[in-house]
């Protein structure tokens, strides 16, 4: 098992035409995923690589029974593409795309919520891995295998470090959740799923600076996750009031503090790396590899 | 991106949310001009940096006059404030003020929605009224798909216990102010005090904004006019201008990488090696993205290099989508490209190359053997070299 995504969900990309759609296409078809369509209104009735090319997501779903739609449309066009994918009521909408105006996630999540069909994995997120099964987004897929560990990750690039370090032993499911202020899976929804995920025995949380969400995530784990919790922070370093890259990596005065989430991880039992590699020892010696 | 008071109001103007007449100005000579368009006085002479506690820092007076005007801002141009040094002051008709209130509208990351604040009972700083008097802080949410219509506005305000004999105009006032927050796409509007004056009118005297940088495309105009080049580090304004993810920190490690979170933590991790190394310290954020192509490289390095507290660099990248084959060619290209444009390059560079195809990445720097290129292939075996580099040479 895995979660939300395993070798029978049915891929569709927004935006498969788009230089960064098509390569990406490719690289998840080469990672084994079922490619079955793509979404583009001008470009209905062509192919890219065979996979065929529909006017919209219902379009798409009704011909193939697509389940989840991987979004890869430029900023401007990221709500209309995801309000497309809600009312067609696609059950996993993952948003790759970065720099949304973060009006425009609000509103989408809430449309979403309202609607009550879609989980929004994103924005401004490497999307969804479960090594050996599928792989919706922009994960490398040859850097880990799969395994019996759970990844929930803000970063993209640390989700791979980590895929990478711990390749050896290797993962159910990554979820990369994304650095924007505002987005549809938060680090909650993917502790609870694993947790309820039976082939998953242990869970690496990578969160960074901005917002609370660690130290909700931290009082959830405390409540409802008894399989063992690695953690990892990033951004003890940064300057008060500078975005650090990603939308959402913001300290605000004293709230959204490395240390702070570090400490409320710590506080509910979790074992916090000091640094990557760090993390991965330590999640070595919970799974015993 | 975070606004100046003027610009605030200014905002609050376009909007059509009642405000005070104002003008800002840079000397004092100025300032007095101001005053006399103004009517003559009396005005508010005010400090215009990005910080709270003005008031008590005494960078906002009142003048009663032209020439008071223009003394006033002669004294407060040029203070400095929490380290914000003055260089404008804006000049606002004064106000009355009978009663003072508090209102905002801000993005609520936790609920992925808005909030709305309201007081009765405002003139203080929010963060002091959501301690002192929490009861008296109404937080009304606001769905962001239906957004804030008369009937929500009347809500907040009767929450907010705004009083009966104002409460239309407030709602106005309202629904005005979620306008500027939805229409300028901003993450924080708040009117800190609203006041009411003696014969009756709801006037926002001072303003905070922040706009989402995300929504620049659409705002271009507002956003280049608003933003503060001369605060900004001049090492930031040339890598903003070579679309680079840059924050300069002050440090003596140079940093690159590629993915935002791989970065931070870089910088952590060569904040931990250098407390072993005399206490170097990370000089720079920079993220090259995912990417990570020669010509990137090579304009990161330059703007890296060119930092004269840097004494080392530590490249670290994850190759993951991009193979470390082709970070490695992108690194010994950017030297060369670099000694191509007449850099002298002198600082030695520590580079980890980890992931997809790292043999064959760390093969091509071994055998381009250049001088300064040394590699070491963990994380925190690099960020150790790195850091041990830069702190040898203190």
């Amino acid at each position: 098992m895995a979660i939300w995504l395993d070798d029978s969900s049915k891929v569709i990309v927004q935006g498969v035409t788009g230089s960064e759609g098509q390569k990406h296409t490719r690289r998840m078809v080469a990672a084994g995923t079922n490619v079955v369509g793509g979404v583009n209104p001008r470009k209905a009735g062509t192919d890219v690589d065979g996979i065929p090319v529909f006017a919209t997501v219902s379009e798409a779903m009704k011909e193939t029974g697509a389940d989840v739609s991987v979004v890869f449309v430029p900023p401007a066009f990221a709500r209309d593409a995801a309000i497309e994918g809600i009312d067609a009521s696609i059950p996993l909408l993952v948003v790759i795309t970065e720099g949304i105006p973060v009006q425009d996630s609000a509103y989408f999540f809430n449309y979403a919520s309202d609607a009550g069909s879609t989980r929004i994995i994103g924005p401004n997120c490497p999307g969804i891995i479960s090594p050996g099964k599928s792989n919706a987004g922009i994960i490398p897929a040859d850097i880990t295998k799969p395994g019996r560990i759970g990844l929930v990750s803000k970063s993209g690039t640390l989700t791979y470090q980590m895929m990478y370090e711990l390749r050896d032993i290797g993962f159910t499911t990554c979820v990369g959740i994304g650095g924007d202020p505002v987005i549809g899976t938060t680090h909650i929804d993917c502790l609870k799923a694993f947790q309820d995920d039976p082939e998953t025995d242990a869970i690496v949380m990578i969160g960074e600076i901005g917002g609370d969400a660690e130290e909700r995530a931290a009082e959830f784990i405390k409540a409802n996750v008894t399989k063992p919790v690695v953690g990892y922070v990033a951004g003890f370093t940064a300057p008060e009031g500078k975005t650090m890259g990603h939308a959402g990596a913001i300290v605000s005065g004293s709230s959204g503090t490395a240390q702070a989430k570090k400490d409320a991880l710590e506080a509910v039992g979790v074992r916090v790396g000091k640094t990557p590699s760090e993390t991965a020892r330590l999640m070595r010696e919970v799974v015993g590899g | 991106m975070d606004l100046f008071e003027w610009q605030a109001k200014e905002l609050f103007a376009k909007h059509g949310v009642p405000t005070t007449a104002q003008i800002v100005v840079s000397t004092p000579e100025e300032a007095r001009a101001a005053a006399e368009k103004l009517g003559g006085g009396p005005v508010m002479v005010k400090a215009q940096v990005k910080t709270g506690g003005r008031g008590k820092a005494g960078g906002v007076k009142f003048a009663p006059t032209a020439d008071d005007a223009e003394a006033k801002a002669r004294d407060i141009l040029g203070m400095d404030i929490k380290g914000h040094t003055v260089k404008t002051v804006l000049i606002s008709q004064a106000a009355d003020i009978g009663e003072e209130y508090y209102l905002s509208f801000l993005l609520d990351r936790a609920n992925r929605s808005y909030l709305a604040m309201c007081s009765a009972e405002g003139g203080m700083e929010i963060e002091q009224l959501a301690v002192e008097k929490p009861q008296a802080l109404a937080r009304v949410a606001i769905d962001p798909v239906t957004g804030v219509d008369e009937a929500k506005a009347r809500e907040i305000a009767v929450k907010g216990n705004l009083p009966e004999a104002i409460r239309a105009q407030a709602v106005d006032l309202i629904v005005k102010l979620w306008d500027v927050f939805t229409a300028e796409e901003a993450t924080l509007v708040e009117v800190n005090p609203l006041v009411r004056t003696p014969d009756d009118q709801v006037l926002a005297l001072d303003g905070k904004v922040t706009l989402d940088d995300n929504a620049d495309f659409r705002h271009k105009d507002v956003h280049d006019a608003y933003r503060d080049i001369s605060a900004t580090d001049p090492l930031e304004v040339r890598a903003k201008e070579k679309n680079l993810n840059y924050v300069k920190l002050d440090g003596q490690v140079g940093i690159i990488g590629n993915g935002a979170g791989l970065v931070m933590s870089t910088l952590d991790v060569v904040a931990y090696a250098g407390e072993r190394f005399n206490g170097v310290k990370p000089a720079n954020f920079l993220d090259i993205g995912g990417g990570a192509s020669a010509e990137v490289m090579a304009n990161g390095l330059e703007i890296i290099l060119s930092d004269p507290s840097v004494r080392s660099v530590f490249v670290n990248v994850f190759g993951g989508i991009t193979s470390c084959d082709a970070v490695a060619n992108g690194i010994v290209s950017a030297l060369s490209l670099l000694e191509g444009r007449g850099e002298e390059l002198t600082k030695p560079l520590v580079v980890r190359l980890d992931g997809n195809n790292a043999a064959e990445g760390r093969r091509i720097l071994t055998e381009s053997n250049h001088a300064l290129v040394e590699q070491v292939d963990t994380m925190d075996g690099a960020a150790e070299r790195a850091a041990e580099l830069a702190g040898r040479s203190s």
